[in-house]
């Protein structure tokens, strides 16, 4: 059998259930392919959560974007364009300091705002403490950088400290 | 166990058994998890990602089972091994083209994967065959709080799970289960079923791409969401829906059966007859045509298979498996000679195995 659009031999047989009466298509693959996507019609949205971050700039003049992109987070050092650009968080901190802008974005993917299920049998405090971790570290390496190394041994100390603290 | 062994193994969501599974291939849950005190994977340094792998490769190691865990640094594999375990759906397409130190742990009979590195510091997934998310959510739970026993996660009071995307905070758990809906595409009606399931806020895509066109009318279906609901109401809110699904499909079948017998019988038989003759075969021409044939073997339209056998083919004539059975470097136009010499091979003699008698 022939595709009823073209000379190829039809390897698709489409049942239409449309219209109440069945109808058979009988089609080539490509015409198939095409048939099948034609009436699918709907545009596919931009996907990824990039795009989704490329909202937040929606309604925001150009100077209080320029603003809001160069924020940093103490913690991990991502500004927020990064982010915007990314659509990757750096560190658990930014929640918390990006938390007025990601609130709308998260609203507007989740639905809600409040996570509901299951927590660690740890407290949470435990968890924001350690993020305290990253800074630290971070700090240290940069002390070591600059040689100032009686502030490299203070933030050793303290990291040292904090991780002990866990188990 | 050896990475080798998986090629000829039949990991757990082929083995074509559990409820519906003529129509549910597998369920599955996956988890995203973070280490509080190092930064989101993009912000890494080097030395974090390996401090980061090693703390979770200690962890990881502690997780008993009936299988001996295959744990693999990817780092160090063949790009070729990496794909293969794509394929198999053990680790994700991003984690096989990362860069930097990152592993992951797999159990022998291939129902968990522990991916370290990936978006996230830790992704844990579970699988089965057939249609039991329940029994997927119980032993993910279990996994998860054996590791939290030791490892502080990045938690938010108000916020949950926090992960590097803010599309998975929360719960940090996706449910999907992947379904075979072949009638549904010939009549037709896919796409209205898929509309309403987006409604309802769950989302649906094919069986290897994101977003792109379903091969062989595999789909998979799961949670847009990850906050606001608790782990149990996400279970639910998929496992609700999939019989309604299941429902659709089998009345596709069952339309086509009665309305349209010689059409079908005509499809699945050649669907057949071309997958034991060919000479040289894509694996798109493979993968529609074998969606034919499983749906004949449902239908009772071809009686000398089965359905693990043919869950297995799909896998099977997938790039990296055939590179690893051949030994060789393919290229497009070799690997499809291999694959149709593959298949042949395989569904003849599958064939002689049942006719014994006839070749004695
Ligand atoms: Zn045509
Ligand atoms: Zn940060």
């Amino acid at each position: 059998m022939k595709c009823q659009n073209c000379d190829k031999p039809a390897t698709f047989h489409i049942t239409e259930l449309t219209d109440g009466k069945p109808q058979e298509l009988h089609l080539c693959e490509d015409h198939a392919r095409q048939y099948l996507t034609e009436s699918s019609g709907e545009p596919t949205p931009a996907s990824g959560m990039a795009a989704l971050a490329q909202q937040i700039a929606i309604g925001q003049t150009a100077e209080d974007l320029a603003q809001l992109d160069q924020q940093a987070c103490p913690v991990c050092g991502i500004t927020f364009f990064e982010f915007r650009s990314q659509g990757r968080l750096g560190c658990p901190h930014d929640y918390v300091c990006f938390q007025k802008q990601l609130e709308p974005l998260i609203v507007n993917i989740h639905g809600e705002s409040e996570h509901v299920g299951k927590r660690p049998s740890r407290p949470a405090g435990g968890s924001e403490h350690r993020t305290q971790l990253i800074r630290l570290r971070r700090e240290l390496k940069e002390a070591v950088d600059e040689e100032r190394y009686e502030r490299a041994s203070q933030l050793h100390d303290e990291i040292q400290r904090i991780e002990s603290e866990e188990s | 166990m050896r990475l080798d062994d998986l090629t000829t193994n039949n990991g757990e969501w082929m083995r074509g058994s559990g409820p519906e599974s003529d129509i549910v291939i597998s369920s599955r849950v996956r988890m995203a998890r973070n280490l509080a005190d190092f930064p989101f994977i993009s912000r890494t340094t080097v030395q974090d990602r390996e401090r980061i792998e090693s703390i979770l490769h200690e962890r990881v190691a502690l997780i008993t089972s009936e299988n001996e865990l295959l744990y693999l640094d990817l780092s160090k594999l063949e790009k070729v091994d990496r794909q293969l375990l794509v394929e198999r759906h053990l680790i994700s397409r991003e984690h096989a083209e990362a860069q930097g130190a990152r592993s992951v742990a797999i159990d022998g009979s291939e129902k968990f994967s522990l991916m370290i590195n990936e978006e996230d510091h830790l992704r844990i997934q579970v699988m089965q065959s057939g249609l039991d998310l329940d029994g997927v959510w119980e032993q993910i739970n279990r996994i998860d709080d054996l590791i939290e026993e030791k490892v502080t996660y990045a938690f938010h009071e108000r916020l949950g799970y926090l992960t590097a995307c803010p599309t998975n905070v929360g719960t940090g758990m996706r449910v999907s289960v992947m379904l075979h809906l072949p009638a549904l595409v010939i009549t037709r009606q896919i796409d209205k079923v898929f509309r309403s399931l987006q409604k309802i806020s769950l989302a649906v895509r094919g069986l290897y791409g994101e977003g792109s066109q379903a091969m062989g009318d595999f789909y998979q279906i799961s949670n847009q969401m990850t906050l606001g609901l608790t782990e149990s109401e996400l279970i639910r809110r998929v496992s609700d829906i999939v019989p309604m699904i299941i429902d659709y499909e089998r009345q596709a079948r069952d339309f086509l059966v009665k309305e349209s017998h010689e059409n079908l019988h005509d499809r699945v038989s050649r669907a057949y007859g071309i997958l034991r003759t060919a000479q040289t075969i894509s694996s798109e021409e493979t993968m529609h045509l074998l969606s034919s044939v499983r749906m004949g073997v449902n239908l009772g339209l071809i009686n000398d298979l089965n359905i693990p056998a043919i869950n297995q083919l799909f896998i099977r004539t997938q790039p990296a498996h055939l590179q690893k059975l051949t030994g060789s470097d393919m290229d497009t136009s070799d690997r499809n000679i291999e694959r149709a010499r593959f298949l042949r091979r395989y569904l003849n003699k599958e064939n002689g195995s049942h006719g014994a008698a006839e070749h004695n």
